[in-house]
């Protein structure tokens, strides 16, 4: 009996030391691939430790970029199983002007760094927010989108900056986003009413419960335009975010590249008419210019 | 009709693309549930061996696919070999993989549980007859086992199908992520679309789960 206990407890722990001798494995090879990559002994090598050079990609023929395929209007896949939106908008640019076929790759937002540290994509093209933390693990080139909060009130009484709110008056956020970091750092005095879902939170707002909504500003934008009555009185709020494509960290061929052909097709406008062929419907022509990031700048 | 959102499945390609992506999901699932079941098989008989080196190894296989999430070891197979090895393993691989080590050692507890549940007479006929080892499990132990085994395996089978949603992490396109794909692109047109494509996803596994326990509750009464 007693050597029976003591046999699964070895059991479990040699398969506990096993689980996170391999977990560990994963997490702190992630200067040994770069070493590999930049070292580029034989192309073989390179391609499969770490990322393919702009050269490498150009000789293949095809370039792997991932995208969301189910974030509407930013990247997702139409009736006719084609990828779009203004993420895709961007990446056929891309690939026409690289003379590559584009092998498009389905990406979650919690596998984004994990596809490039490996180089399982090229490029990540999915409204990939610039962070330090992110910036840490890969290389993000110049953005080409911004983000925002915006807060969204009735037209009866459009807030149009906090500083004029009542005593009293009350700002609905959603517990956990950005929104409500930023306020209750900020304007440590605005009282919050905190609500776990985003249909509760419309509900609340709708209902009146509170004289404004704080959210990304893309949100609240397609809130005030899909409901009747609503104006977005703040469109950008606090610190101001952007959207980059990223490359693996040390591409950089590819990034230099990448950051060329945004500069340069901020000559031609590019994003505005991607963002009028993608994001007109959702966005409406007022916001065209608080989101879309022209040249890198 | 129109306000459960089934005619999103009708526009264009969607409907295709959704049959598409289920024979993906079937396609994974069936290939690495044959695979666990002749694996499963062997491993079980080997659970069963007096062999304590081979026991001790067999239980750690058994318990880290126990302990260790699907999910996490899809992250592992499909990302974690090219970091640490360099190996560049596609996608529907290493979803065959990491299905085929779960299902192998499952299926292998099931069959050492349903060797063990045969009563020992059976051997001891069996050598009393002239039997070896190996004619004693080939033609006695193993047709009784497969007997029992059916109801059992039949839970891993239809749970490993249902399972196989998770390879969208590892950015394989599958009925699920098929729906979820049009659901997110008539986002704006048809608000209601989720109800009825999921309710459409549910059918086609049931579509494919059906027959398998058809066809078990059919062996289960041949065999009896």
């Amino acid at each position: 009996m007693k050597n029976n206990l003591v046999r699964k407890i070895t059991a479990a722990t040699l398969a506990t030391g096993l689980l996170a001798a391999s977990l560990t494995g994963c997490g702190s090879s992630a200067s040994t691939s770069e070493v590999a990559g930049t070292e580029e002994e034989t192309v073989e090598a390179s391609s499969n430790a770490g990322y393919r050079t702009l050269d490498e990609i150009k000789e293949s023929g095809t370039i792997n970029i991932g995208v969301f395929s189910d974030k509407s209007p930013f990247g997702y896949v139409d009736e006719n199983g084609e990828y779009a939106g203004y993420d895709v908008y961007f990446a056929e640019r891309i690939g026409k002007d690289l003379g590559v076929e584009i092998n498009y790759v389905s990406t979650e937002a919690a596998n984004r760094i994990e596809y490039l540290q490996t180089g399982k994509v090229d490029i990540i093209l999915a409204n990939f927010t610039v962070t330090e933390e992110r910036a840490q693990e890969v290389d993000f080139a110049l953005p080409y989108m911004n983000v925002a909060l915006g807060v969204v009130s009735p037209d009866s009484a459009v807030v149009e900056s906090l500083d004029d709110l009542g005593a009293d008056d009350q700002i609905i956020v959603i517990s956990g986003t950005t929104a409500e970091t930023y306020l209750t750092k900020n304007y440590p005095d605005i009282k919050l009413q905190k609500y776990d879902a985003y249909a509760e939170a419309k509900t609340a707002f709708e209902n009146g419960n509170g004289v404004a909504w704080a959210n990304d500003n893309t949100e609240v934008i397609a809130f005030s335009l899909e409901n009747e009555g609503y104006t977005v009185g703040i469109p950008s709020l606090g610190d101001q975010d952007t959207i980059a494509p990223a490359v693996t960290k040390g591409n950089e061929t590819l990034l230099s590249w990448l950051n060329e052909e945004i500069e340069a097709l901020g000559t031609e406008n590019f994003f505005h008419a991607d963002y009028e062929a993608t994001l007109l419907d959702t966005y409406g022509a007022d916001y065209e210019d608080t989101l879309v990031l022209e040249g890198g700048k | 009709m129109a306000s459960l959102g089934i005619d999103v499945l009708f526009k264009g390609t969607n409907f295709i693309r959704l049959l598409q992506g289920l024979w993906v999901s079937v396609e994974i699932s069936l290939i690495s549930v044959a695979l666990s079941i002749v694996l499963g098989l062997l491993i079980g008989v080997l659970m069963t061996v007096d062999n304590k080196p081979l026991k001790a190894i067999l239980k750690i296989y058994l318990e880290t696919v126990r302990i260790m999430p699907q999910m996490v070891l899809l992250f592992i197979v499909y990302f974690g070999t090219t970091r640490v090895f360099g190996w560049d393993m596609s996608a529907e691989s290493s979803a065959i993989f990491v299905f085929t080590f779960w299902g192998t050692a499952e299926m292998g507890d099931l069959v050492r549980g349903s060797i063990k549940s045969i009563p020992k007479i059976q051997f001891e006929s069996a050598f009393a007859l002239g039997m070896d080892k190996i004619q004693t499990y080939f033609y006695i132990i193993l047709p009784q086992t497969i007997r029992r085994l059916i109801p059992l395996s039949i839970n891993l089978i239809t749970r490993m199908i249902k399972t196989t949603s998770l390879v969208m992490m590892i950015g394989i396109v599958e009925v699920l992520k098929v729906g979820q794909q049009i659901i997110e692109a008539n986002r704006k047109t048809s608000p209601n679309a989720a109800f009825g494509v999921f309710a459409v996803v549910f059918l086609l596994y049931f579509v494919v789960c059906w027959p398998i326990s058809r066809l078990a509750t059919y062996l289960e009464k041949r065999w009896a």
